[in-house]
């Protein structure tokens, strides 16, 4: 782990400094435009003449004047500290001192990514425990059932090959179609689509890694619960399942992270909040440090939930016995 | 009413004559393994174009799978254009590019021990984040036009190939690395005779993952702004005019690229590692 701390944070300090050095050469254009409108010289003179002249060469003959690079309102690449204050201007400063904020208001701001965040994540988690409940008890009902086994585990399969995701907008459109909002509270009205397509997204790599896990068992174990003379449920609840869990999490990490993915997407039909539709209004508004801010929030989640799910790995592994 | 109740008895009938085939005395041959899946989805086809029809379901909703048929059919040559927009353009360029760049930057990353050390952890870590939320600031850098798409396409596959070849570089063992030195065989030789055919199982098991990734980004990013034309463009564009028959035409034709895509690097994996234990015949 500290062997690698250096070199980790080579890579890291790489990535800022490439990106700091690309906001350049992205932002020259714009960063001349409103140097030029406070009066100074640039060096093709003319707008038109500009926008033929190569990207270097407009940065190498205005070396000069590059200083407003970093610090362009809706640039083109904002830079990783403006992104940094964005984020903390829409998480801290929004939900303490804004007039919407939870200090003054006592509700979380719309206007925040706390608020957007949350809206993501709790579609996120209640598709994934949708996708993963449904996808154990079928992979149980796989195991069982030869038929079913023959007929669904094939289809499965294919269903991996295909962009699943394609389907969110209708799926959205139509659930809201459908009207959930008449005989549901509002806030679970609105998490429900997403979350069914969170729950179809992480549906497929619990249900295939589940059946690997639930016939890991060996001929040996299998056996011997035959001497013991033991049903088919106590060989599910004392043999096949402790046997699969190692595969379950192994897919666990997929299924969240692919949960939040389908959150995100499914959030883009309907502007009713989340990550997805504030990246969307971004485009729309030009606003591209709200892009990032929620890009780097959606990042950050991804990362907390899949360590997460790590971490009760490891816990539960070791409760277990099993050698990692 | 005897429309829903017919599609049960077919539903019924069908589990039954499955169950049959798949506990009788053939089920291990070939042509019952293929029998019974498609048994099982010509039921649902059947039971969904019933139960549709029986329960008079609107078409905004859901509509029968003749109806979906017919929209398919009917409209052949925008859906081919769709297709060569999101698949051939966005789609496999990015695919094309991201498969050629992980494959340096991994030879690069397996030479360079500073590297391994420092980029794969990076590299492992991107590969879990949701990479196809940079789809709305690329569509800006890159336009609207496929290049947006394809850009999306190389951030998504590049991390979980990266990871993948890397880790097939390194599998091979001590003594298969001193035979080669005992050939007299210096660092490139090593690598194209062995290493790399060794890694070729790893390789390919990045590209299948990458290959779904790859339309599931061109799509994705077509959502954030497309020509008229394009699979994720004619999804958004259909569902807004409430035109289901039409948004699943085109769900069907990217299943079917991703399904075709996906068996022609099986194929492919067969003739070139027809050596690893895995390909073995049973």
């Amino acid at each position: 782990m500290m062997r690698n701390l250096v070199p980790v944070l080579t890579v890291i300090a790489a990535i800022f400094a490439i990106w700091y050095i690309a906001c350049v050469p992205m932002n020259v254009r714009e960063v001349l435009t409103q140097v030029e409108r406070e009066g100074a010289v640039i060096v093709p003179p003319q707008a038109a003449e500009r926008r033929d002249a190569g990207t270097w060469g407009l940065v190498f003959n205005n070396i000069s004047h590059l200083g407003p690079s970093w610090s362009m309102e809706r640039a083109k690449l904002p830079s990783p500290h403006q992104v940094a204050t964005e984020i903390w201007d829409s998480t801290v400063t929004e939900e303490i001192y804004g007039r919407r904020g939870i200090m003054r208001s006592g509700t979380l701001s719309n206007r925040s990514l706390v608020y957007h965040g949350s809206v993501t994540l709790n579609a996120t988690l209640l598709g994934f425990i949708i996708g993963t409940g449904a996808g154990i008890l079928l992979a149980i009902g796989i195991v069982h059932s030869r038929t079913m086994d023959m007929s669904v585990m094939p289809w499965a399969i294919v269903s991996q090959t295909i962009p699943i995701i394609a389907l969110a907008p209708m799926i959205i459109v139509v659930l809201y179609s459908i009207g959930l909002d008449r005989f549901l509270p509002e806030g679970l009205a609105g998490m429900i689509p997403k979350a069914v397509i969170s729950a179809y997204l992480s549906f497929f790599p619990v249900l295939v890694g589940m059946v690997k896990g639930l016939r890991s068992p060996d001929a040996m174990q299998m056996d011997q619960m035959r001497t013991y003379n033991a049903s088919k449920g106590a060989v599910l609840t004392k043999l096949r399942l402790p046997a699969s869990v190692p595969y379950l999490f192994a897919s666990l990490k997929v299924g969240i992270a692919a949960s939040l993915v389908g959150a995100i997407v499914g959030e883009l039909p309907v502007q009713r909040g989340g990550l997805g539709a504030r990246m969307l209004a971004g485009t729309y508004y030009g606003q591209t440090a709200q892009i990032w801010a929620a890009l780097i929030v959606a990042a950050a989640l991804a990362a907390v939930l899949v360590f997460l799910v790590g971490r009760i790995e490891r816990r539960t592994l070791r409760v277990m016995g099993v050698q990692t | 009413m005897t429309l829903v109740f017919t599609a049960l008895v077919i539903w019924a009938l069908g589990w039954a004559f499955n169950a049959r085939l798949a506990n009788g005395p053939h089920a291990d041959t070939r042509a019952v393994r293929l029998a019974v899946p498609v048994i099982f989805g010509l039921t649902i086809l059947v039971m969904w174009e019933l139960i549709v029809r029986g329960m008079e379901v609107p078409g905004v909703i859901l509509p029968p799978p003749s109806a979906i048929g017919a929209t398919f059919m009917g409209n052949l040559p925008i859906l081919w254009g769709d297709f060569t927009q999101t698949i051939l353009k966005g789609g496999l360029s990015g695919f094309a590019i991201g498969a050629c760049a992980a494959m340096l930057v991994a030879i690069l990353v397996d030479k360079v021990a500073f590297l391994k050390r420092g980029l794969l952890p990076v590299g492992n870590f991107m590969a879990a984040l949701p990479v196809v939320g940079i789809a709305p600031i690329f569509v800006m850098w890159f336009g609207f036009g496929w290049h947006s798409k394809a850009a999306v396409v190389v951030a998504m596959v590049f991390f979980p190939l990266l990871v993948n070849i890397v880790a097939g570089l390194q599998d091979t063992s001590a003594m298969q690395r001193d035979l080669m030195r005992t050939y007299g065989a210096g660092y490139w030789h090593t690598l194209f005779k062995l290493r790399l055919p060794s890694a070729l199982p790893f390789i390919f098991n990045g590209l299948k993952i990458a290959i779904t990734l790859s339309l599931v980004g061109a799509i994705v990013a077509e959502f954030f702004g497309s020509p008229t034309q394009g699979l994720g463009f004619r999804i958004s564009a259909s569902v807004g005019q409430l035109a289901l028959d039409m948004v699943w035409s085109a769900i069907l034709v990217a299943a079917l690229a991703g399904s075709v895509l996906y068996g022609v690097l099986v194929i492919v994996e067969k003739g070139l590692t027809f050596w690893h234990p895995s390909q073995r015949q049973q």
